[in-house]
């Protein structure tokens, strides 16, 4: 293995211990994790902020749903389909104006974001569609016969009763997200996918692109394990036992998915209002 | 004072070939306090009357009166607080099953704008009628259907309802479940005075509870009246169809009635085969001993094709011919053996 390397890498300098290595890689995989996780969580957030109401929109106008209207579930539902039609790599580079004026430049990850989560809400709107459609009408009609409004009925049924499938469509979401960030490499997104796109494609560096290509793989873990665990755990119709050790994890990463959100939030408005 | 209303009602849905008519012309009248029973086979109409009753269906035509105010004159909103006294129980219980069972008798609290420990407080004076206390903090999918069926209407009363609509409530649940859900119906009837619409297929719910039944079939009332009534003198061959299924399961209650006259004998059950059933055994028997026997049950179940005839039968108790009555029965050619359900 180090052997094909030496080879693979002839080209540059090439570090002969795993400590030179990392000093002259080190900074820049860390930089790219953040980066990853930066534009994922973000994009994410920003993605159900709109999507969350767009697919709920979508549940309620449509002929079946709570307040059936022909006109705003068409319109919704052309704009998801557009955007959801379009390879996220050309919308990447058709939305390089929007960006630019948005962010001022076009590169980085705080740029990524912008074409990332426009091609996330209606993905993001069509999953929360599927989820509550799923929510047994029945239980709709018990709340109606009780005299709940329609937002009551979103609220404290729909959201309510649709939670596992939402959370985990939620986790499919975000792992998409977390692949087209990727994908934003090759335009110069930033993050893992850009060092990867940069040393394995541009420079011959396999190790490099190795190392970037594993993250990315121990990430997208991360955040399914993540996921499928709340999924899970919070789903009545099972039983809820957690074990200790499982319950030390999830707390874990709870709060280290909820300092690196913060921090990303905090990081994105600075960038993109205070610059 | 009539307590619900309905009038001319008629309504059609709209369909592939045309329009379907899931009602027409109905016309009822249910009195407060009375458990009136709708029944009727499978697409009769009976769930789109009782949606009716609520509007959770509007009818095409007609109007539906609730305590002398039509709820077709109604808006939205006041059509929303008027169903807050206006219960409903469904077949398939309907709970919210990401809710504790509390949460879910809160529900209709929350919905009126009701805070937590108000709601909680009235949630568990109901749960203690409904027997389920202590399955407060259970979900759903820890209960029996029976229990759900209770958790569901604890949630129909949380809102002192006048009015409690079933929709096929126990259609879902085992004649023993069915039976304890009816007697509490019944006790919630008598103790809060609801007046309580039934919806059912099944002739026994409406034996076992309802005052008056309307008979409903292809969207038209072909009989109503009382229980009674309806049951000793039927009008319509719909009526006598039903009465024919209800087949009666409930031994358990004509035994209460004899129980004076030969207490405590001994209970058998006897089959007969199909070559045995020409002979009148059971009149021999009597004849021949010159002892009386008690039918508890008697009928006929087709068995693979062949006819098999059931009987239980009742001897006096303590007789000490019981033993050579029983070897009478089985030199007939008859099955003869215990049947300790009915004991």
């Amino acid at each position: 293995m180090l052997n094909t390397m030496t080879f693979l890498t002839a080209a540059t300098q090439m570090p002969s211990s795993i400590p030179e290595w990392w000093a002259q890689y080190g900074k820049m995989l860390t930089e790219g994790i953040w980066g990853t996780i930066y534009m994922t969580l973000v994009s994410t957030a920003i993605g159900y902020l709109f999507g969350l109401p767009m697919g709920v929109a979508l549940t309620v106008t449509d002929k079946d749903g709570l307040r059936p209207n022909a006109v705003i579930y068409k319109v919704l539902d052309v704009i998801a389909n557009i955007v959801r039609s379009i390879p996220f790599l050309i919308l990447l580079i058709l939305l390089i104006p929007f960006t630019r004026v948005l962010v001022g430049r076009s590169y980085g990850t705080t740029a990524v974001i912008v074409p990332l989560t426009i091609a996330a809400i209606p993905f993001i709107a069509r999953m929360v569609e599927s989820s509550l459609k799923e929510v047994d009408a029945g239980v709709i009609e018990a709340a109606r016969s009780m005299g709940a409004s329609n937002w009551q009925i979103i609220t404290r049924v729909l959201l309510v009763e649709g939670k596992t499938s939402l959370i985990i469509n939620a986790t499919i979401a975000m792992g998409t997200i977390l692949g087209y960030s990727a994908m934003a490499g090759t335009v110069g997104g930033g993050g893992l996918g850009d060092i990867a796109v940069r040393y394995g494609y541009n420079r011959y560096q396999y190790d490099v692109m190795f190392v970037t290509v594993a993250l990315l793989i121990i990430l997208f873990q991360l955040f399914q394990t993540y996921g499928m665990m709340i999924a899970n755990h919070f789903d009545r119709r099972k039983g809820n036992a957690m074990t200790v050790v499982t319950l030390v994890i999830f707390v874990v990463l709870t709060v280290l998915i909820a300092v690196c959100a913060g921090i990303g939030i905090i990081s994105f408005i600075k960038e993109m209002f205070l610059k | 004072m009539s307590e619900i209303i309905v009038e001319h009602l008629s309504k059609t849905f709209p369909s592939k070939d045309g329009r379907v008519e899931a009602l027409k012309d109905v016309n009822l009248e249910i009195s407060s306090g009375d458990i009136y029973g709708i029944i009727g086979m499978s697409g009769a109409g009976k769930s789109t009357l009782v949606r009716c009753m609520n509007y959770l269906e509007v009818p095409t035509e007609g109007r539906v009166l609730i305590e002398g105010k039509a709820l077709g004159d109604f808006t939205e909103k006041e059509l929303r607080k008027q169903r807050e006294s206006i219960g409903m129980i469904f077949q398939h219980f309907n709970l919210l099953m990401q809710k504790s069972v509390i949460e879910n008798v809160c529900f209709p609290l929350y919905i009126q704008g009701q805070k937590k420990e108000q709601a909680h407080k009235r949630a568990e004076e109901l749960l203690n009628i409904v027997g389920l206390l202590e399955k407060k903090k259970a979900y759903p999918a820890q209960l029996s259907g029976g229990q759900m069926q209770r958790v569901a209407i604890a949630r129909a009363l949380a809102s002192s309802p006048k009015i409690l609509l079933c929709d096929e409530a126990t259609s879902a649940l085992d004649p023993q479940t069915t039976s304890s859900i009816l007697a509490l119906l019944k006790q919630i009837n008598r103790e809060f005075g609801i007046t309580i619409v039934i919806i059912t297929h099944q002739m026994s719910v409406v034996r076992e509870i309802c005052e008056h039944v309307a008979i409903l079939k292809d969207g038209v009332v072909v009989e109503k009246g009382s229980v009674s009534e309806i049951f000793s003198h039927p009008k319509t061959s719909v009526a006598r169809e039903l009465i024919r299924q209800d087949s009666g399961t409930d031994a358990e209650k004509s035994m209460n009635k004899i129980q004076d006259e030969i207490n405590n004998g001994e209970i058998i059950r006897i089959v007969f085969s199909a070559n045995s059933a020409f002979e009148p055994v059971i009149s021999n028997l009597v004849l021949t001993f010159g002892e009386p026997v008690n039918i508890l049950k008697a009928d006929t179940k087709n068995v693979g094709g062949v006819a098999k005839g059931e009987m239980i039968l009742q001897f006096k108790k303590d007789n000490p011919r019981t033993e050579a009555m029983k070897q009478y029965l089985c030199d007939h050619g008859l099955e003869v053996g215990e049947a300790p359900e009915y004991a």
